[in-house]
Parts: C-alpha cells; structure tokens; sequence
C-alpha cells in the first residue's frame, strides 16, 4: 500500500496538464476575477456598467470554454479520470489555497462587509459599488454586499451547471434536475426578490413594503421568516403580503411534507435548493471529499439533529417575545402560542412512536431526547421569562447566536468555504435543519428509496466514494438493500457511477420500502430462504 | 472451537468467512500474501484510473475484522498438510486447522511467447500487478505506446486504464471481433465500434507472434504473426485470460485438474477440504455453466454455500439462473440467462437482435425456436431489472410475454430514454407478430397483489 502510494505521487500527473485552449480559458476567467478584486482595492472604474458586464462575461465565458474543452471531445459517459491525482480535488495545495481563498471572502463578506465597499447613508464604493448599476436596474435600489453575492452565486451556478449539464450529458436525470437547480436560483433565488423589492411602498401593496423574500426558501432554512420585523412588513402589504405569510407557513406544514412524501426529500435539496445547487454544480468536483466512516456517521447524526432543536427553540421564543398576553386584542397569544406548539410537538412524536417505531430503532432514542429538550425548555419560557428573556437570555440573543454560529460561520463559512476540504455538502450534512426535518419525513413516509438491482454489485465503492452526504451506499447495494437514508438528497451520481447498472432512484409503493430482503439474488431458491431467515 | 482458516481474502473467502461468522462462533482464520484487507479486485482500475483510491475499494472500513474476530494473517501458504491438518506460511509459521477453504483465485495465463516474462510485460489480475502497472506504465512520457494482448474483459479494462492518462494502445485480438466467442455478432460489431471511438488501434484476428526485448531485458516491441510487423511499445498487457492459482497444492494431495476438484457441494476429495471461487473446478459443469467461472458473483455465492455446509447445514452448490455484467468503456452490459455467441450456441436457440439508429444502445434476446421459451437476454446501454428477469426465467415465460412487459424490466434512471416501442415493432416485424407493449406497472414489478 506505501510503495503504492509513493509511485502515485511521483507519477500522477499526465491526466493533470492543462490543454492550450483551458489555459486560455483559464486566462478569461481569472481576467474576469481581476476585474472584481481591482475593484475591491478601491480601482474606481469609469463605465462601471460595462466593466461589470466585461467582468461577469469574462467569469462565465472562461469557465464554459474550459468545460467545453474538458468534456465536448470526450465520448459521453463518466469522466472522473485522475479526480484523485489533481490537487484541487484530492485535497492537495490548490484544494487547500481555494478553501482559504473562499472562506476568506465568507468571512469579509459576512463580517466586514465595509471592506467591500458598503457605505451606509452614501455611494458604495469598491466591489459593492461596481455592482450598483445591475441593482439599480432590477431593484432601483444600491447593491449590497448581498447583491454582489447573490450575484456571483448565481454566476456559479450558471457556469459550473453549464459545466454539469456537459459532464453528464449522457443522463437525462442529472441534466433535468440541473436545468430546474439553474431556474430557482436565477428566477427565484435572485430576480423575483429584487422585482419585488422594486414594488415596495406601491399601490399593488397598498403602500406596505414585502420583505426580501425568496419564495423557494422556507423555514427553518430561513430562520428569520417568522421574525417580527418580517411578520409586520408582510401585514403591511394587504392581501399579497398575508398570502405570502400562508404560503410560508403551509411550505412548512402541507407543500413539503406531500412533495417528501410523493418525491422523497430531493424535490427540494437537489432540484430547488440554492445552497443544494451551489453544491451540485461549483462543488460537483469535491463530492468524493466526504467523510464516510462510520465515526463521521455518528457526528453527522448528533449535529444536525441538534440543529433542529436549536432552530425550533429559537423560532418560538423570537415569535414568543413579540406576542402579547392579553387575550382581548388578539386571539394567538404567549401561552396560546406555547401550548400550540407543544400539541403539535407531542402530535408528531407520538405519531412516530407509536406508528414507525420499528423503522427508526437507535434514532427513537435521539428522536426522545430532542422531543424532551424543547418540551422542557417550552414549559422553563413560560415560567421562567417576563420581558422577552427566555431563561436567562434575551430571545434576540439567541437569535443572535443561532444567526451567527449557525446561518453565518456554519452555512457559509464552513459550508461553502470548505468544499474542498470536506466535501461539497458539509452544511447540509451537518448543518441544515430543513434537511433534517424533510430526512424525517423521507427515511418515515416516503415513497422515495434507492433501489439495488438483485445480486449485480461488485462492491467496487465508485457509489459510495461520489456520494455527497457521505452515505456508505455500497454497504447496502451489496447486502441487496433498499436504502432509506435521511440524509439522501437524491442526487442520483451514485447511480450514474455504478458501472453495473445496480442503483436506481425510484418512487414506489411504500411496502416493504424499508424491509430488506438480503437476497443475493443467483443463488438457488432454497439457499436465499436460508438466507432471509434471520 | 473449530478453527476455519481460509486460504485467500478474495470476495469467495470473504464472503464464507462474513457467513461463517453469521452462523457461528468459530476461529475464523483468513491468510492472505496479496492485501492485508480485503478489496473489490474488479475495481483497481478505477485506482490506476484515478476515480478512487485503493482505501475506497475496500468495502469494509479496517475495525471491522477485529469487531467481527475475523484473524487477518498476511503471508504466502508454502504447503498444505492434510494428513495432520496443517498449513505452512512463508515456509515458517504453521497453522493448524479443522476446516479449510481454498480460495485463492488466479492468475493470468501466458501461453508461452517469446519475451513473455521481460520487463514491461505483465497481466493485470493482483493489487501487485497494479503497483507493477503504475511503474511499468504510469504515463505516456515513460510509456509512449502499450499493446494489449487478448480480447476479453481484463484487456478492454485495461485498455480504458491506459487510455485513461493518455497513453497511446494497441489491442492484439485474436478473434475476428471482440469477445465474440461470448458475445452475438452485432453486439461485438457495436463495442468493436465503441473500442475505436476511443481511439484505439484496435486490430481484430491478430495474433501475437513474438515479443522483443532491448539491451536491458526490456521490452522494446512486439512483432504480429500474420503480418510479420514489428510495433514498438514500452508496455505489453496479457490478458489472455485466467486460471486457477493452484500451484502450492501440488504435493498436497488434493485432487486438482486445471483447478481444485470439487463436488456439488465444493468438497473435495479430501475430508474438511473445500474450495471455492475462481479456483474452484466442478467435476462435472452445471447446466451450461463451465466447470470453472472466474467471476465475482460466482465466488459470493460459493462462499455463501460452503458456510452453510461447514456450520452444519450441508447444502449442494446450485447457482440459479446465469447473470452478469460488465462495461465496455461507456456501455455498460448486462446478462441474464443465456444468450450465446456464434461459437456456443445451441442449434434450438433463436435470437432476436435490436439496435438503436445513432446510440450505442442494443440488446439480444435468445428463445426456443420450438416452443418460444425466453432463454435470456444481452443488453449494452439500457439497464436491465435483475429481479425481474430470474422471475420469468423461473416461470419459464415465453419470449412474446417478455417483449410485452419489457417496461416492467426497465432499471434505467429517471427520464432516460425508453426503447420498448423500437424494440417490440422491430422484433414485431422479423417475426411476423403484433406483440402491444404494457405499460409499466408498480404492482407487477414489486408483486403486491
């Protein structure tokens, strides 16, 4: 295994070279970046409308040429040729110098905002500034550093799913569900907010002003929809703005839970989600990076379950705070609104533990405990706050930690800035409670499951090496399982790798979804009852 | 405790070691001289290929042996004693054993050419064949062009791991067209094609005359018999096939012909012996299987088999309905039940032939002339439900009820391409019948009702 190892390093490199027309490209792109980084150092640009558009052209173009020249000449097929033996993906020098590079800007732009040029009460200046024009336009407003991030976002997304759509161009699943990634985040993620940021104080909203809303987004993703700023903008706006409250609440409560049930949970996490179709697309080349021992199974299980209490917690003291006591003025109040929440805790949990207890084995025990945390906790608010605290923190302090260690360092930080070190869904692994929440609707209710086609696998790993979420798919397409992982985001590259045609995304009937039959199929009808008896 | 030593950590060891483990609380015992653990030998090449590395190929994370007391022992076995149930390793340590499985696999076979054993020559089977291949051939600086010798599997994979970094290949087939004594004309036609797609110089009814070394006892080139041409290269692949690695049982007593003789129930002659895998041999072949198959599924379900037997259930070796796959560059390829090359097929045995217009895509069904009886299908491109197919192999189908619900038997992703339609109006039309196809149906598929 050593000498192995050592002929590699020293000889891994012909698959490496770069061809003379990605140099070029390479060339483009990076002009495009300089553009943008010039601007950064306060290099104020005359036409900053052109300098822009010659700048995201140039990012674009030059990723598309590079693509096109990796892939267009090659048969059709899987290419993951010498993944390993590339720095940039094998977690070499240049996979550490990009997670730097990117975690750096994830700091500035969550942190120092300032650094970019964002002026409050003036003119952007710097990156901030260049972008003003593209804002102005959709908007009518100045960028900001969330514009300029939206922005290259969705550049990323368009580029490298342009990249995608090539390298799989011999799967139609891979393809659709990247054109439908590539949509939301163009129309929904990023032109219809600004659109409808451009109606605000309008006569359609009787005056009243939406908040920044992506339709696409729901809590507990977006933790702060039920914020009292946010509740009170969308009152503002007459009818639209309480109808989009009622969508955002019934995303959470009827549209999800039947989509998970139809579809499985990768509806939203790899056809809908932004931070899905970042990861599928810019962070399709470090999918292979995750984790997959049994050790970073146990962590992932711990963590993103947490997750999920945290988030609930924190939803209800912040909309807590803000509800009143007196029952006269409006019907939803504290205690009406704690009690709520308790039923409604208690109506799912003893769903789950009287109907799918078998199916969940070890997790009920996590599945208790989390139960028990918020059901305490709900009980010490209300007896143990007055004016806003909720133990002894203020509800907006904990808001505060959650947005900060959770939707800033971890989402962002962590989550993008570490695709290539720890794999390209690190957050929605670890960290995203909506994952959480739709992998318990999925592993409980779905109609969603990989299948193993019978005795075919060669436990060759290509399934479980490219699986994003670090799932050991291998484990069970040799056992002949069904898998029903909660964290499947049903990507479907376990499948397109499989060199025997053994893995297939399928919705099918509920029974015996879950149940394996462990037959290795080939064998003669005696031994497989054998077999199966346990 | 009844010891069980296990001669070979392949996926036939393995898997009677997992199943004994299953049943049982005996000393399991595995030696090995390849790999300290035990790997998927059909996925090195995606090692050489970059896809993996070789940690990722091994389907049990390295706790799992001690957590299982499953004994890993690292060494060559130098002799076998059955008299007083013995095992010598490395010619030192002795192992003493109640049970033993054989289950040491193959090697490559040399026919005996000229220059076979110089340097840059060699086969690819062993973990160590694959860290010779990386010094032999580890990029296409060092290694300007390799010929490949032999037109199976191994030397098509071989082909793509080569072409992989670039290096140029030659590929000596010495049949008129690729694995065709397997494979139905237009199959082989079709990967014929797709071997070329990908640039290789691929020359069918070629044989290898003669292989010439240079100064250092390297190879330089190797010289064609039928045309006397002299194709220089730094590397020559042979993949002429395998056979049993049995060498080491020589004097040991055990009844052995091209491998270990086993009976039905993978004993062999001597009491407490078994084998199985690649090396295994039936005395007589199963229905139409050979008498040795060097293939992983095989190996599984020996395995599987000899546990039973040695944890007090003694059970005959019955393979069900034949199946197998491969993949050719980018077309993927699956079998189930039998459907034969011109060379092997059956004087009752029909076949029907589809090919899509602009995609590698085809498939083959075989059935009875006489009485229409499905009897297997070959398909390249389109994947295909196990399960479904051993059902109506089981309920001996006809072909005209397979053409019908070909849907049911669709495993292709999502919104890929169906073929059904083109499939059932060209068989519709070779053979003067007006088969509907069926819809697929959830409830056929999964039995629910």
């Amino acid at each position: 295994m050593s000498t192995y190892d050592r002929s590699m390093a020293l000889t891994g490199q012909p698959p490496v070279t770069l061809s003379r027309n990605q140099k070029l490209a390479t060339l483009i792109g990076m002009f495009g970046l300089a553009i943008v980084l010039l601007a950064a150092f306060n290099v104020s640009f005359p036409n900053k409308a052109l300098w822009l558009s010659i700048s995201l052209a140039s990012i674009l173009g030059g990723t598309i040429w590079f693509s096109s020249d990796a892939y267009l000449h090659k048969q059709p097929g899987i290419k993951n040729d010498g993944v390993w033996f590339k720095s940039i993906s094998s977690q070499g020098f240049w996979g550490w110098i990009a997670g730097i590079a990117l975690t750096g800007f994830y700091i500035i732009l969550y942190f120092y905002p300032e650094y970019l040029g964002l002026v409050s009460g003036g003119d952007n200046k710097g990156v901030i500034g260049l972008f003003d024009p593209l804002s102005k336009a959709l908007s009518g407003n100045p960028a900001s550093q969330w514009f300029v991030y939206g922005t290259l976002y969705t550049v990323a997304i368009l580029a490298f799913g342009i990249k995608f759509l090539w390298k799989y161009r011999h799967n139609q699943y891979e393809r659709i569900r990247t054109f439908s990634v590539m949509f939301f985040q163009t129309a929904f993620a990023f032109i219809i907010p600004e659109l409808m940021a451009r109606l605000n104080g309008s006569s359609l909203l009787n005056g009243g002003s939406l908040p920044y809303y992506d339709l696409k987004n729901m809590w507990p993703l977006n933790y702060y929809n039920f914020e009292g700023y946010r509740i009170k903008g969308f009152l503002s706006s007459g009818d639209i703005g309480f109808a989009m409250l009622i969508f955002g609440i019934a995303t959470i409560f009827i549209i999800s839970p039947i989509l998970t049930y139809r579809f499985g949970k990768r509806w939203y996490c790899s056809w809908v989600c932004g931070c899905g179709g970042l990861a599928e697309t810019a962070g399709d080349p470090f999918r292979h990076l995750s984790d997959k021992s049994m050790k970073a199974w146990r962590i992932e299980r711990w963590v993103v379950h947490s997750v999920v209490v945290f988030v609930t917690l924190m939803t209800t003291a912040v909309i807590y705070s803000y509800l009143g006591t007196d029952t006269s003025k409006y019907w939803l109040t504290k205690s009406t609104f704690l009690i709520g929440v308790a039923v409604l805790l208690t109506l799912v949990f003893g769903w789950v533990m009287l109907f799918k207890r078998k199916q969940l084995q070890k997790d009920a025990q996590y599945g208790a405990i989390g139960y028990f945390i918020i059901i305490m906790a709900l009980i010490g608010m209300h007896f143990l706050s007055g004016d806003g605290n909720v133990f002894l923190f203020k509800s907006e302090t904990l808001r505060k930690s959650y947005s900060f260690l959770i939707g800033s360092i971890f989402s962002g930080v962590i989550g993008t800035g570490f695709y290539p070190i720890f794999g390209n869904r690190v957050w929605c692994r670890f960290g995203c409670p909506m994952a959480a929440i739709l992998g318990f609707q999925q592993r409980l209710f779905s109609r969603f499951r990989i299948t193993t086609n019978g005795g075919q696998c060669i436990s060759c790993g290509n399934c479980s090496t490219y699986c994003e979420m670090g799932i050991d798919v291998r484990a069970y397409a040799q056992k002949g399982e069904n898998i029903v992982r909660s964290s499947c985001v049903g990507c479907g590259i376990c499948s397109a790798v499989c060199p025997r045609g053994v893995l297939k995304l399928e919705n099918g009937p509920l029974k015996g979804r879950i149940d394996s039959n462990q037959v290795l199929l080939g064998n003669d009808v005696d031994l497989m009852q054998l077999v199966n008896k346990k | 405790m009844e010891h069980i030593v296990i001669i070979g950590n392949g996926i036939a060891g393995v898997t009677a070691a997992r199943h004994i483990r299953k049943h049982s609380d005996k000393r399991i015992i595995i030696i090995s001289a390849e790999t300290d653990h035990f790997f998927s030998r059909t996925a090195l090449m995606y090692v050489y290929m970059g896809h993996m590395k070789f940690e990722h190929i091994k389907p049990y994370e390295d706790w799992f042996w001690e957590k299982n007391s499953i004994e890993l022992v690292r060494g060559y076995v130098t002799e076998v004693d059955t008299e007083n149930k013995k095992l010598l390793v490395d010619n030192t340590k002795s192992f003493h054993y109640d049970k033993l499985i054989i289950a040491t696999g193959s090697k490559s076979n040399k026919f005996g050419w000229p220059g076979q054993d110089l340097h840059g020559v060699q086969g690819l089977y062993s973990k160590q064949d694959l860290d010779l291949l990386e010094v032999n051939a580890p990029n296409k600086e060092k290694c300007k062009r390799a010929v490949i010798v032999g037109g199976g599997l191994i030397g098509i994979e071989l082909a793509e791991m080569l072409h992989s970094r670039g290096i140029p290949v030659t590929f000596l087939v010495r049949e008129s067209s690729f694995w065709n004594g397997v494979l139905p004309e237009g199959e082989s036609q079709m990967i014929n094609e797709h071997i070329r797609e990908h640039h290789i110089d691929l020359r069918l009814g070629t044989n290898l005359k003669e292989i010439v070394s240079d100064e250092n006892n390297r190879v330089k080139a190797v010289i064609i018999q039928e045309t006397g041409e002299e194709l220089s290269c730094d590397f020559v692949g042979l993949t002429a096939g395998v056979s049993p690695n049995v060498d080491f049982l020589k004097d040991s007593g055990i009844e052995l012909g091209r491998g270990v003789k086993v009976n039905r129930f993978l004993e062999t002659n001597i009491k407490d012996v078994y084998a199985i895998g690649d090396c295994a041999e039936q005395h007589e072949a199963i229905g139409n299987r050979r008498p040795i198959e060097a293939v992983w599924y095989t190996g599984r379900m020996m395995g599987e088999t000899v546990a039973q037997t040695i944890c007090g259930n003694r059970i005959e070796y019955k393979p069900g309905h034949w199946f197998n796959s491969a993949k050719f560059f980018d077309i993927e390829y699956q079998t189930y039940g039998w459907v034969f090359g011109a060379r092997g097929r059956k004087e009752y045995e029909e076949q029907f032939h589809w090919r899509h217009d602009t995609d590698k895509v085809c498939i083959t069904v075989a059935f009875r002339r006489d009485n229409n009886l499905f009897l297997g299908i070959n398909t390249f491109g389109i994947r295909m439900r196990h399960e479904i197919f051993d059902r109506w192999l089981t309920e001996e189908r006809d072909v005209d009820y397979v053409m019908s619900h070909l849907a049911d038997a669709n495993f292709d992703p999502e919104f890929y391409k169906q073929h059904e339609a083109g499939i059932v109006s060209k068989y519709n039309s070779d053979f003067e019948k007006s088969i509907t196809t069926k819809k697929k149906n959830i409830k056929r598929i999964f039995q629910l009702n």
